[in-house]
């Protein structure tokens, strides 16, 4: 098993490189090279340009070099001395920029999980053990509007109906004056209270997907000799479903966490957008909408990561729980 | 499919004729589709299912499906109108109405004030300003009625910018000059919202099904090879596939429309998104094609072609392809609503396609700031619904071609 664990890290090195030198490839396409873009916007917001400072940054960037060393500068600063680039628009160095964000993404893909999974599994099986009964029916039509419904119009109809209907706008993750705020307990509170709605939002396309994959899974097991004989033996209804057919049912559920998890990380995005949430969505997008480069390619990157180290937790734990996979390896 | 034994496939039958019976025959509701119904099969006898075809069989079990027929049946009249904008719009995309900037969808009237049946009319309406929100209002006069015609002369357009024609679907008579029939409403520069739908319907459905064409070409080519070959090729592909799924799909689109240069002309930037679109949906596609391709590959008929002295490529397209073509239109259905989400999704977010092009991406974003939200929200729910309905209608329908796509199942 350890084995196997190192052998699927080692796989994974290979993989980063590629997503690093496609996340710089992507840095770079917009025209021109992000000193002049940079030294544009200083003037442009009328400050003097401070030549001695580009010729620093030219020289850390190794603009002008080829663009195999300019990767190199790029890559070995993010290894050796955490140094992720500067940020245009912010003026700041772009790691001052996005850990908290990335830190708000995760917590709220985590949430979103399980919420998903605290609704999901208790309907999925009570559909799969009441199959055909009205309440299943009425299930199985939520969970199929839900998968289809994109999550960002979902957003915006939240978005009109909480301001047709009690006049808030409830987009963002903090009330006003806690925006700019440090942590503090006050600040956490307050971020509970607007969590809400964008972690139902998150969470509903994959609320919807795990109970139609809980009632399926649990109706092949239902049928399985082995339930038979449980209940042939007299154990009560309740303790037979919950003990026996919803554990080995769940089994790929947990495997795929990691999956899960990335495309949450992915689908919410767009959600984020829409609800100017303070994750890397909106972020990411004004980044590069003001061709903010090495801010946008840090978050291309780290999403990235973040989905490759999901693939990897899915894959050890499927190996885990499946033998075959890891003997094969 | 095509090595079944014969009593096997008899077997198999036999339970598809039972499960035609146990249904029955669909109604009339779907009649748009049932141009290519036959008889019932009870008066032709199980003879019939003996000797029909794979494509029949899947239409028989289909044509079950009625959720499925129900989304051809909206996405049939989708596309059409997407075909034909410019005859089912009533005016021209661009042309605006000062006087009904944000006007409200005019309502279509059959009964008038004192209930008497009319064909289809519409009031006169008058703008008039709210003293107390300071807001348009738009007040329906019940004196003055006026019918709305069906292929009425209006606006001149050129088809396909081909055909030159000034009849449109709808509309109100040429002569009536200050008053306009929106379906939906007007945006902030007066402009008709339904006539800009079917524009926009245009560029947001194609956009799909080119996508998808791409992935579906690029998937069957590299799929294809990955997993006739096998060994080493499939090896290589195998990772690339998985290192394109490693990178999330949302900011890697973002990223690379937003390097997409903004002074394109709009059919440049269409082809671009869509390539960008396809860059990732290949990769589904050749993991479906590459399974079934290593499913067949064993197949008893695979090897009886070869050793009839087939050639490699005649054993694929004459042999392989079509046993599993069926899956592939499935997944391929199945797969256009995600494409056609990513164009809605880029658009809104302004990295996609930009105004003057209309795509539903496009009318969403003009719909969604906060001040149409509050007086206006017709300019979100009308592109919003359409994407929706859309992409609803393809999941049935994939759904049912699914099933359909194996008619020997269950």
């Amino acid at each position: 098993m350890l084995g196997y664990i190192l052998r699927r890290i080692a796989m994974m090195i290979p993989t980063l490189v590629v997503i690093s030198i496609i996340s710089f490839v992507i840095i770079q396409l917009p025209p021109g090279d992000y000193l002049t873009s940079y030294a544009m916007a200083l003037a442009a917001s009328g400050e003097a340009v401070d030549e001695t400072e580009i010729e620093n940054l030219r020289q850390r960037y190794g603009l002008g070099q080829p663009v195999y060393v300019q990767y190199y500068k790029w890559i070995s600063g993010i290894l050796l001395r955490g140094d992720w680039g500067q940020s245009m628009e912010w003026r700041k160095p772009v790691k001052d920029l996005i850990w908290e964000r990335m830190a708000l993404t995760v917590f709220l893909s985590l949430i979103a999980i399980s919420v998903s999974w605290f609704v999901a599994i208790p309907v999925g099986v009570f559909s799969a053990v009441h199959q055909y009964s009205l309440p299943d029916y009425i299930f199985s039509a939520i969970s199929f509007i839900g998968t289809g419904t994109p999550g960002f119009m979902l957003a915006m109809v939240v978005m009109w109906v909480a301001m047709r209907q009690f006049g808030l706008n409830v987009g963002g993750l903090f009330s006003d004056e806690y925006i700019m705020a440090p942590w503090s307990w006050d600040r956490f509170v307050d971020m509970l209270k607007h969590l809400w709605i964008p972690v139902v939002v998150i969470a509903m396309g994959s609320t919807a997907g795990s109970i139609r994959t809980t009632r399926a899974n649990v109706l092949d097991e239902l049928n399985k000799p082995y339930v038979e004989t449980a209940r042939a033996k007299g154990l009560k209804e309740r303790r037979l479903t919950w003990k026996y057919p919803v554990r080995v049912a769940l089994n790929p559920f947990f495997s795929t966490v990691g999956w899960t998890l990335a495309s949450l990380i992915s689908g919410q995005t767009l959600v984020a957008v829409v609800l100017s949430l303070q994750t890397n969505g909106p972020m990411m997008l004004r980044a590069l909408r003001s061709q903010d480069m090495y801010l946008a390619g840090s978050f291309l990157f780290l999403t990235s990561i973040l989905t490759v180290i999901g693939t990897l937790v899915s894959d050890v734990l499927l190996a885990w729980v499946d033998p075959r996979i890891r003997m094969e390896g | 499919m095509t090595t079944l034994e014969p009593q096997d496939n008899k077997r198999r039958n036999d339970q598809i004729l039972a499960e035609e019976q146990a249904c029955p025959p669909p109604t009339d509701a779907m009649e748009p589709l049932e141009v290519l119904d036959d008889a019932p099969a009870e008066e032709q006898g199980e003879e019939r299912l003996y000797v029909a075809g794979q494509w029949q069989l899947m239409w028989w079990k289909f044509r079950k499906h009625k959720m499925a027929l129900l989304g051809a049946a909206i996405l049939i009249v989708f596309y059409l109108i997407g075909a034909f904008c410019e005859f089912v719009a009533p005016y021209a995309p661009e042309a605006y109405f000062v006087r009904y900037k944000m006007a409200p969808p005019t309502p279509i009237r059959i009964f008038d004030a004192t209930g008497k049946l009319h064909a289809p009319f519409i009031y006169q309406r008058d703008r008039t300003k709210d003293m107390e929100t300071l807001r348009d209002v738009y007040i329906e006069n019940p004196e003055i009625r006026y019918p709305v015609h069906f292929f009425v002369k209006g606006t001149p357009y050129k088809l396909w910018g081909l055909f030159e024609a000034d009849i449109h679907l709808f509309g109100l008579a040429p002569e009536v000059e200050d008053q306009q029939v929106l379906l939906l409403g007007a945006d902030r520069l007066g402009r008709d919202l339904f006539s800009r739908l079917c524009y926009g319907a245009r560029i947001s459905l194609s956009i799909g099904l080119v996508g998808v064409f791409l992935s579906l070409m690029l998937g069957i080519v590299l799929g294809g090879i990955s997993g006739y070959y096998g060994g080493r090729v499939d090896t290589v592909i195998q990772r690339v596939i998985e290192f394109i799924r490693t990178i999330p799909t949302i900011p890697l689109w973002m990223a690379l429309s937003a390097a997409l240069p903004a002074d394109w002309p709009v059919l440049r930037l269409y082809f671009g998104i869509t390539i960008i679109l396809s860059l990732v949906g290949w990769t589904g596609m050749a993991r479906v094609v590459r399974g079934r391709f290593l499913s067949l590959r064993q197949e008893d008929f695979v090897l009886a072609a070869r050793l009839s002295g087939s050639s490699e490529l005649r054993i694929i397209l004459r042999h392989m392809v079509p046993s599993f073509l069926s899956h592939i239109i499935a997944s391929l259905t199945l797969s256009i609503p995600g494409q056609i989400l990513g164009e809605t999704g880029l658009s809104y977010l302004g990295l996609g396609l930009r105004a003057p092009a209309i795509s539903w991406g496009v009318l969403l974003q003009e719909g969604q700031n906060v001040r149409s939200l509050a007086q206006a929200p017709w300019l979100l729910f009308g592109p919003a619904i359409s994407v929706i309905v859309t992409v609803f209608a393809f999941n049935f329908l994939g759904d049912g071609l699914r099933d359909a796509a194996d008619p020997y199942a269950r």
